[in-house]
């Protein structure tokens, strides 16, 4: 009974949780970075986010960091975390849940633009990353 | 009759006795495999953020004092921004510090605390007394293991740490 009672509870908070995620798509969040860069949805470019992407720069320890350094160079592809841990592939063709979630897109530009570039992105490369990325077949 | 009173109570007092002995706090009598399985605890903001780059570490395995400092500088986490909105740290750290190992909540707690000094507050697991004892027949050579990556990544040998269960004989050692 507590079993089923839990079993009820949880498929209820997943479906919440759906719903909740479903607020956002990877255009709405082109759209809104475009808006905040002051330009056209159409002049993002993906060519400079694939670019942007694989960019190394000097990390914090001088060894040269990059998106694609933890990411890999191919966004279909599972990455892996500093200790290990699997990361989803960013690219929403083989991980339908990325870019669904704009307090979580932000939460990680912010702690990854900082960790990579030393500094936080701006509107335009965040809507050309994501033009990237969802583009990419 | 008498005798299956007599046989019953015999089976009773035998069961009684085993139940106690397996329930008595264990600590180290017990050996190294014996209670080294954590309390499942749930916590959504725990389990979402602290896993999103490594296992969501238990919070038996630091004390109060440790989990604090290593809160207060999640934009410095061991070289990397692990920044959180406010009330998402507060509420994670409120978690911690109520299972910490000095909450005197969990058998492993408790063997963590016997080698921590009082004023102790590691920021790294791997800096407890407790765990260099744990790991002192591994060489380094093992650690540095492309599977392994770094002692940070429990669940390379211990394939269940992320459910808890850390009994020496679960540990599977990757080539």
């Amino acid at each position: 009974m507590i079993k089923r009672i839990v079993l009820i509870g949880l498929a209820t908070l997943g479906m919440s949780a759906a719903v909740a995620g479903a607020a956002d798509t990877p255009a709405s969040l082109m759209t809104r970075y475009a808006q905040e860069a002051g330009v056209p949805v159409s002049a993002l470019s993906a060519t400079r986010g694939a670019t942007f992407y694989r960019t190394e720069h000097p990390g914090r320890d001088g060894q040269p960091v990059s998106c694609s350094a933890c990411h890999t160079a191919n966004p279909k592809q599972a990455g892996r975390s500093r200790v290990g841990k699997r990361i989803e592939p960013m690219a929403p063709i083989a991980n339908p849940e990325r870019f669904t979630d704009a307090a979580k897109v932000e939460k990680w530009f912010r702690r990854n633009c900082q960790d990579v570039l030393q500094r936080e992105c701006s509107a335009q490369e965040k809507g050309d990353f994501i033009a990237w990325l969802s583009q990419t077949q | 009759m008498n005798y299956l009173l007599r046989g019953i109570g015999v089976l009773m007092t035998v069961g009684v006795i085993s139940v106690l002995a397996f329930s008595l706090p264990s600590g180290e009598a017990r050996g190294d495999g014996g209670g080294e399985t954590l309390p499942r605890l749930t916590h959504k903001a725990w389990q979402q953020e602290c896993a999103s780059c490594h296992i969501a570490y238990a919070p038996a395995f630091l004390p109060k004092a440790s989990w604090r400092r290593v809160m207060g500088g999640l934009d410095q986490h061991f070289g990397e921004n692990a920044s959180l909105d406010p009330a998402t740290q507060a509420d994670i750290l409120r978690f911690l510090e109520a299972n910490a190992a000095d909450a005197g909540s969990s058998q492993m707690g408790n063997r963590v605390m016997r080698s921590m000094g009082a004023k102790d507050a590691p920021m790294r697991i791997t800096e407890t007394r407790w765990f260099v004892r744990k790991h002192d027949e591994v060489s380094r050579a093992v650690w540095s293991r492309k599977a392994v990556g770094s002692a940070a990544n429990c669940a390379a040998c211990h394939r269940q740490a992320e459910q808890g269960v850390f009994n020496e004989d679960a540990v599977r050692i990757p080539k």
